[in-house]
């Protein structure tokens, strides 16, 4: 026998997945959003997109390579992914500096603090959002108009979303109603917002294609945007005139993006079906909450980021059913 | 001034309230240690590598001053000089015990012993050793997958990469045992540490029959029984087809590694032979240079 | 169609033997018999160096309860009792026999002919079995005799017969479905008849039309027997899970058994044999192995006598190949490597399959990406990625908490990772630690 033999304990075969695949399936995903985003927004979407990814992984590369002396982990195109995010959620006029300056935090603070993909308890992008959101409010809270394909960066004209106008709706400023979009334009993203949040339409087209490549389940999506709407409509129910629609919830702000991409986050999201449906409730009761009752008209990343905080206690608790348990 | 007024006050009571409460519950609460507790456990190493038989270096503090004796007690990190002073404290006596060192007692380089596979599991011997036989065609043999550098909390052990094997570092070892638990194949002991850190031992645990073991390795005991016969002091015997000597009878002689055809009795930290060599003895020096490499170089400085 | 609920994966199938014919291999020059090729206590050696033994001798007795005899699958001379390594990849001790001729015991029935009727009572049949050495023959090797016998206290109602065959590769137990579909019914009711129940359900996965088909026709006029096609996935195969999948009933975790609700399973290959040993008073020496691999230039199914040498089956299905990278007894999610081509062909050997070193090198292991996708997998609802960290961390109370002695070790979990981490060595280990503490407490009550 001249053959080197391998030798390990079964099993001897794979499936063939890889960490890799996964994260190209997201980028797909993300893909009809991105492009549409360039549709609605233009020029400015196109340059917070490339400037955050950019920065996303000269950041990785260069904190696994003079900092923590590691090899390089940019092939696993998670940094992409992060990149992508943190652009989605940031208005298309956003500056320059204050983009590197999300994308230091996303992986610096966010994912390599702790060690590097798979170890960060945080969604590194949200990280990202929030310090820039808390820094810089002004800016990260005035998001430009539709334009049809503005080839205007900074000084796009700006103006308010459906978020806001839901909030001071609630506020008892019912003459705002006026100024809703309709249902159909919310749909379609034709409306102000962060650059990727606007396009119900096509953030569902990602979710189907995510959900056809295995890549991730329907637990979390479908369990948040689930509890936003039953929370939403009973309050709608209860005073039609200063609680809208629910659907205008489901389609306004970072709600789909959130419940789609971030909340799915494989690193920061519960392990078993159960624990994954009860983060999904806690993070639409989470947002709700905030978006009527908080301060930021938008409360998705702030619920997503304090239900990953959550995350580690769920797994403690939701065990998945195990076989022959019930007959005990 | 009346707002800072109320502020002030309002503060200062409710700290003032809180304070008492604290004292009150402290009081309430407070747990009687015994003072010699702590001076033991400021003695210990705080290593917490569990040599003793504790979960960590305070348990075998509150041990000490539990006990009756010190019976089995005993740091295996500390010096006797140490314990001694732990004695001291719990007014006990203590015996001195012998200094000891971890032994590896395998010599399957990968010049020694051919690799015909490979292992591509985890990395881990404990893994290792459930499977099968490893790498070689030796099962009793170092795994190299380094449990024990993993279990040594003293840094005392590496993986040596030319050979494979674990080298035990003699100035940093403890003593502590817990590579010897780690290693799944037993391989590591822990013997004497002896006058000038000289130690003789079978450096092999194969007991498979000599053809066998022969094959599998270069540098295995095929438990000829040359060296029982050679042992002047009967510290030699001869089970499962290997050799064993026994640290506390063994007075160092050497007349064993001298016959051992297999060169797998190692004697270290012995300074070269002075008289002219004789067949044998010329090979002696190679049994010497083997794994050990960090043991024989600081013979120079002894 | 059926198939159990919780988990399972989809592993590429590749049976590429699915249509060939079972062929005899020859004799070999030297048959090696390992004293343990079963759970439980070796056998004991009733031979001696220098012997005369026939096919059908018996070599080896029961070294216990749970154990169970061995006989020579070849006429000759004992030439030693050595130590081999087997498949188990340690060194047990074995004998070897040289071969002369082929001479059988006279008390076997050598005769083609079809057996319908045997007038041995329930006792007889069991000590039959006993004697014949027949363990099951799906790879677990449990001692058939023993998992006749159902504890006092369970009742038992349906006898399930595992034809699921769900790992890739292997087509021994779907080949000898379709070549000898009547022995198999008779022996399925000899054990009705062991069991004391009149139904029997035979379970197989889809992928195998043409064999449900022949059982079905065959079965029309039987009563009690029904074949019922499950939905493909694996483990299937798995006792639990074929159970489930069947009948619908759940077995509870450790130490209960498929008695406790009711069923006894038993493999294909085992109905066979116990055909062959009521019937026909042949003991267990042969077996059909399937040779098989991408690479394999002539891969098939054999008819083994046991203590042929792996590399005899090799040279016959045209020799090993050069990438070959893994050797493995058994199929490619539960079977074990072996260290080299000498091993010896033992009763649980259920296929020898050739791995190509493109596939058999494991790729770099990552960190845990939490995708949870193992927890999905794992067909007993456990959750590996916590095991297998656990395991790492020597945290044998976590691992006992989460249930780790459930685990039926499939492979599930490893074999879908995208950050390709070993889980199952991890949770194998774990489980054998874990094992030994449950044993020693409860040797100290």
């Amino acid at each position: 026998m001249a053959q080197k033999l391998y030798i390990t304990t079964s099993p001897h075969v794979h499936c063939g997945d890889t960490i890799e695949r996964n994260m190209r399936w997201v980028i797909w995903a993300l893909m009809p959003a991105l492009l549409a985003s360039f549709y609605v927004f233009g020029l400015g979407a196109m340059i917070v997109t490339g400037t955050s990814v950019l920065s996303c992984l000269f950041f990785e590369w260069f904190i696994t390579k003079f900092i923590l002396k590691r090899p390089s982990t940019l092939g696993d195109l998670s940094a992409v992914i992060t990149g992508i995010l943190l652009a989605f959620n940031l208005p298309s006029n956003l500056p320059i500096y204050m983009i590197v300056i999300g994308a230091l935090v996303a992986i610096g603070i966010g994912k390599m603090a702790f060690g590097g993909l798979g170890n960060n308890p945080f969604n590194p992008a949200l990280v990202g959002r929030v310090f820039l959101l808390i820094s810089f409010p002004a800016k990260m809270t005035s998001w430009p108009v539709p334009a049809g394909f503005a080839t205007s960066y900074i000084d796009a004209q700006t103006g308010a979303t459906p978020l806001n106008l839901i909030g001071q709706i609630a506020g008892g400023n019912t003459a705002a109603a006026d100024q809703l979009p309709g249902l159909g334009d919310l749909f379609l993203g034709n409306i102000g917002g962060c650059i990727g949040e606007v396009s119900t339409l096509l953030l569902l087209v990602g979710f189907i294609i995510l959900l056809c490549s295995k890549t991730i389940t329907w637990h979390i999506p479908v369990s948040i945007l689930g509890t936003v709407a039953v929370l939403t409509g009973l309050m709608w129910l209860i005073n039609p005139v200063l609680y809208v629609n629910p659907l205008y919830h489901l389609c306004s702000g970072g709600l789909m993006l959130g419940a789609i991409f971030m909340a799915t986050d494989y690193v920061t999201s519960p392990m078993t079906p159960k624990g994954m449906v009860w983060y999904g409730i806690g993070i639409g009761f989470l947002t709700v909450v905030i978006r009527y009752f908080g301060s930021y008209p938008e409360g998705m990343s702030f619920a997503i980021l304090l239900m990953n905080a959550v995350t580690p206690l769920i797994n403690n608790w939701c065990k998945p059913k195990r076989f022959g348990e019930a007959v005990k | 001034m009346t707002f800072i007024l109320t502020a002030v006050l309002v503060l200062g009571v409710t700290g003032l309230v809180l304070g008492l409460v604290l004292y009150a519950v402290s009081r309430k609460f407070k747990v009687e240690e015994d003072p010699r507790v702590g001076q033991i456990t400021e003695l210990l190493p705080g290593a917490n590598c569990g040599g003793c038989g504790f979960p960590g270096c305070a348990a075998f503090a509150a041990a000490c001053v539990k006990a009756d004796s010190m019976d089995g007690l005993k740091c295996t990190v500390c010096k006797s000089e140490v314990m001694q002073q732990i004695a001291d404290i719990t007014g006990h006596t203590v015996e001195v015990g012998v200094e000891k060192i971890a032994v590896v007692r395998c010599n399957g380089s990968c010049q020694n012993r051919p690799r015909p596979r490979t292992y591509d599991g985890a990395r881990s011997c404990a893994v290792a050793a459930m499977m099968n036989g490893g790498e070689t065609g030796c099962f009793f043999g170092c795994l190299g997958c380094g449990d024990c550098v993993k279990a040594c909390k003293f840094d005392a052990i590496t993986m040596d990469p030319e050979t494979g094997l674990p080298v035990v570092d003699q100035d940093k070892c403890t003593a502590c045992g817990a590579c010897a638990k780690a290693c799944p194949r037993h391989i590591i002991e822990l013997r004497n540490k002896n006058k000038l850190d000289r130690r003789v031992y079978v450096s092999c645990v194969n007991q498979d029959k000599g053809p066998v073991a022969k094959k599998a390795c270069d540098a295995a005991c095929i438990g000829c029984g040359k060296c029982v016969k050679a042992c002047p002091f009967e510290a030699i015997t001869l089970e499962n087809n290997l050799a064993y000597i026994d640290f506390e009878k063994c007075r160092l002689c050497r007349k064993c590694v001298d016959e051992c055809p297999q060169h797998s009795i190692m004697a270290v930290n012995f300074p070269p032979k002075r008289e002219p060599a004789a067949q044998p003895q010329v090979e002696a020096p190679v049994t010497e240079a083997a794994p050990v490499t960090q043991e024989t170089e600081s013979t120079e400085n002894n | 169609m059926n198939t159990f609920k919780i988990g399972g994966v989809h592993p590429e199938p590749n049976k590429l033997t699915a249509d060939r014919k079972i062929e005899t291999l020859a004799l070999p020059k030297q048959a090696v018999f390992p004293l343990s090729q079963h759970i439980g206590a070796p056998a004991v050696p009733c031979v001696q160096k220098g012997d005369t033994v026939r096919v059908g001798t018996r070599i080896a007795e029961p070294g216990g309860f749970m154990s169970a005899s061995i006989h020579s699958s070849v006429s000759g001379k004992v030439a030693k009792i050595d130590t081999i390594v087997d498949a188990s990849g340690l060194r047990k001790p074995a004998i070897f026999i040289d071969v002369e001729g082929d001479e059988w015991e006279p008390s076997i029935d050598r005769s083609e002919k079809l057996v319908l009727q045997s007038t041995k009572s329930r006792e007889e049949i069991i000590e039959c079995i006993k004697n014949a050495g027949i363990v099951g023959m799906g790879g677990a090797c449990f001692p058939t005799h023993v998992k006749l016998c159902p504890p006092k206290e369970c009742t038992i109602d349906t006898l399930i017969i595992n034809a699921v065959e769900c790992e890739p590769y292997l087509t021994a137990d779907h080949r000898l479905m379709l070549e000898h579909p009547d022995e198999i019914i008779i022996g399925i009711k000899v054990i009705l008849k062991v069991l004391g129940i009149d139904r029997a359900v035979i379970g197989v996965e889809a992928n195998k039309p043409d064999a449900i088909e022949l059982l079905k026709s065959k079965t029309s006029m039987v009563s009690g027997i029904e074949v019922m096609p499950l939905q493909m996935k694996y483990p299937q195969g798995g006792e639990k899970q074929l159970i489930e999948a069947v009948t619908g009933r759940q077995v509870p975790p450790p130490p209960a058994l498929p008695a406790n609700v009711g069923c006894v399973v038993q493999n294909v290959g085992t109905v066979f044999a116990i055909y062959e040993a009521v019937m026909k008073n042949k003991p267990l020496f042969e077996r059909i192995v399937t040779v098989t691999g991408k690479r394999v230039k002539n891969p098939c199914n054999l008819r083994v006598r046991m203590g042929t040498p792996v590399s005899q089956l090799l040279e016959y299905a045209g020799g090993m190949p050069e990438d070959t990278g893994k050797l493995i007894s058994g199929g490619p999610m539960m079977g074990r490597p072996l260290l080299d081509d000498t091993a010896p062909v033992v009763k649980g050997t259920s296929g020898v399959l050739l791995i190509p070193e493109k596939e058999a090198a494991r790729r770099e292991e990552r960190n845990c990406i939490r995708c949870a996708k193992c927890v999905q997998a794992c067909p007993m609802g456990l959750e590996p990625y916590l095991l297998a960290t656990a395991s790492e961390s020597q945290d044998w109370e976590c691992a006992e908490e989460n249930w780790i002695m459930s685990c039926i070790e499939c492979g599930c979990c490893q074999s879908t990772c995208p950050s390709r981490r070993p889980l199952l060595d991890w949770v194998r280990l774990a489980k054998n630690r874990v094992g030994g503490i449950i044993r020693a407490r409860n040797a100290k009550k």
